[in-house]
């Protein structure tokens, strides 16, 4: 009897230490953060240039100004992006294909898939817009495109595609081979075990690291200003050289960041999940 | 004239680069026979079966399936797995998909049965194996003895002419080993045509027709059960045994 009133009385005090030991936890991550954090703003808040720089970087009447200019433009990165990334989706897959096929027959189309993921992997973004952007128009060809917007999506289309096959052929690699084996003792062709099989699990696997590359795309989507394009950042570059003022691309920092750290928190869950349920 | 056997191998070599697997194995296999293909571990018999299912090329040799040469190149060899069906060693479920969908998958892509039918077949199929209530869960949620039966489940669900079993309980923890075995024991009271690679010896003896010792690449020594695990000819059959025997597996 006296034992187990014993073993419940460690059983509290088991909890009791449990809770003051994450009662602890909390107060030294809040006591740390606002050091570091407070910390930081006091650093910046008294440096001897921050009045100018807050009237530079966050003027409220420059900004009030400028944002409804910028987010309509703001849209047409979107639309690129969006577009970009389901065209980029598409060939990178058909690239990884090729690349992992075995068929004597495709050899010459694997010889492409390769060069293609080699060159484009190898030149930067920006390059490829201006090589692409200004070279396939000066061609003077009739039929080839000369839309900068157009030359821009395939510019990243290209550079990301080259990225987004090496993910695809990681995932298929990663899949084991008894899942071919026993999809084709089942009776299934190697297409139909490649569909119902190997790509949904490959797939599945390499999601966080394609939504990966799909926020870096986010990004380099402002590229195409290079052509001309009135997008986001080349028309806050433009307010701001009208106002000698910064703001404008701060707003189309907050603009970026809307869109991305979603897209981040989407990532790290993905990952978690497939933590869990390896 | 008697009907052929169901499987008929027949000088069967096969060699990974420098390393030959098979020296020339044959074995026939009768309808409603159960072989069991004894040896020890890297004696070949997993390449055995997997060049009978196709799943790797021989090198030389012949195998027939219904007295039809399968090893010829002009045949298609998934017409020829749609007749032939394989359990493996670490069950090879489909991880993604339901117990239920693992099962019907074979029958309504490669076998072309109506979606509604082949479901219908393989709950059936899975509440005779112990499976019932089972359709919707995912592999990764049953036990390894639940997942080594659906894999039996998806391998007889399109009705094979021969059932290929690769060490079908060596990946499971010892207490579930009964229920695969008892699985395999219903198919052979049905008649089910197979090849059972195995290490369970008292399984073997109990619902082999024959046994097959395979050493070193060959089938050196075959015949009923009792004959060949209370009498063993050969000396390397012998050596095996009684390794066996020691390690108190017989």
């Amino acid at each position: 009897m006296s034992e187990t009133a014993a073993i419940g009385d460690r059983q509290a005090a088991r909890d009791a230490a449990k809770r003051h030991r994450a009662r602890r936890g909390q107060l030294i991550a809040a006591a740390s953060s606002v050091v570091v954090l407070g910390g930081l703003a006091a650093l910046i808040l008294t440096s001897p240039g921050w009045p100018s720089v807050r009237e530079t970087f966050f003027s409220s009447s420059v900004f009030s100004k400028y944002f409804s200019g910028i987010l309509s433009a703001f849209w047409l990165d979107v639309k690129i992006f969006v577009v970009v990334e389901v065209v980029v989706l598409i060939i990178g897959l058909v690239l990884a294909l090729i690349r992992t096929s075995r068929a004597p027959a495709l050899f010459p189309l694997r010889l492409l898939a390769t060069g293609w993921v080699d060159v484009f992997r190898g030149i930067p973004v920006i390059l490829l817009i201006y090589l692409i952007g200004f070279g396939i128009p000066a061609l003077q060809q009739p039929g080839l495109p000369t839309d900068p917007i157009l030359l821009g999506g395939i510019a990243l289309a290209v550079s990301y595609s080259a990225y987004v096959a090496e993910v695809y052929r990681a995932g298929i690699a990663s899949v084991h081979r008894g899942q071919r084996d026993a999809a084709l003792a089942i009776g299934l062709t190697e297409l139909q075990a490649l569909r119902h099989v190997i790509l949904p699990q490959a797939i599945r696997r390499v999601a966080p690291p394609l939504l990966n590359d799909f926020v870096a795309l986010q990004k380099d989507a402002a590229l195409v200003y290079i052509l001309g394009v009135l997008e986001a950042f080349r028309v806050a570059q433009i307010a701001s050289g009208e106002t000698f003022n910064y703001t404008p691309l701060v707003a189309v920092a907050l603009l970026y960041l809307a869109v991305t750290v979603p897209l981040a928190r989407l990532v790290d869950r993905l990952g978690r999940e497939r933590e869990a349920s390896p | 004239m008697s009907a052929p056997p169901v499987l008929d191998i027949r000088g069967v070599t096969k060699s990974f680069g420098e390393r030959q697997v098979l020296r020339g194995v044959s074995l026939a296999v009768g309808e409603h026979d159960a072989v069991a293909l004894i040896g020890a571990s890297g004696s070949g018999k997993s390449t055995l079966l997997r060049c009978a299912d196709l799943l790797e090329q021989i090198d030389d040799g012949d195998i027939f399936l219904d007295g039809e040469v399968i090893t010829d190149p002009s045949v298609d060899p998934v017409a020829i797995r749609r007749r032939l069906g394989v359990v493996f060693q670490a069950f090879n479920l489909f991880p993604h998909l339901t117990v239920l969908d693992n099962v019907v998958l074979g029958a309504s892509r490669a076998q072309g049965v109506a979606r509604r039918e082949a479901e219908e077949r393989g709950r059936e199929l899975l509440a005779r194996f112990g499976l019932g209530g089972r359709e919707r869960d995912r592999p990764d949620q049953l036990s390894g003895g639940q997942q080594q039966r659906v894999a039996i489940v998806r391998a007889i669900a399109s009705r094979p002419r021969a059932l290929l079993l690769d060490e079908v309980t060596s990946a499971l923890d010892p207490e579930l080993v009964g229920e695969v075995l008892s699985a395999v024991r219903d198919l052979k009271s049905e008649g089910v045509t197979m090849v059972i690679a195995t290490h369970e010896m008292s399984f073997a003896r109990e619902v082999a027709d024959s046994i097959a010792f395979l050493h070193d690449g060959a089938i050196i020594e075959q015949g009923p059960p009792e004959r060949i695990l209370a009498d063993p000819r050969q000396p390397p059959t012998q050596r095996f045994l009684r390794r066996l025997l020691d390690a108190g597996r017989i």
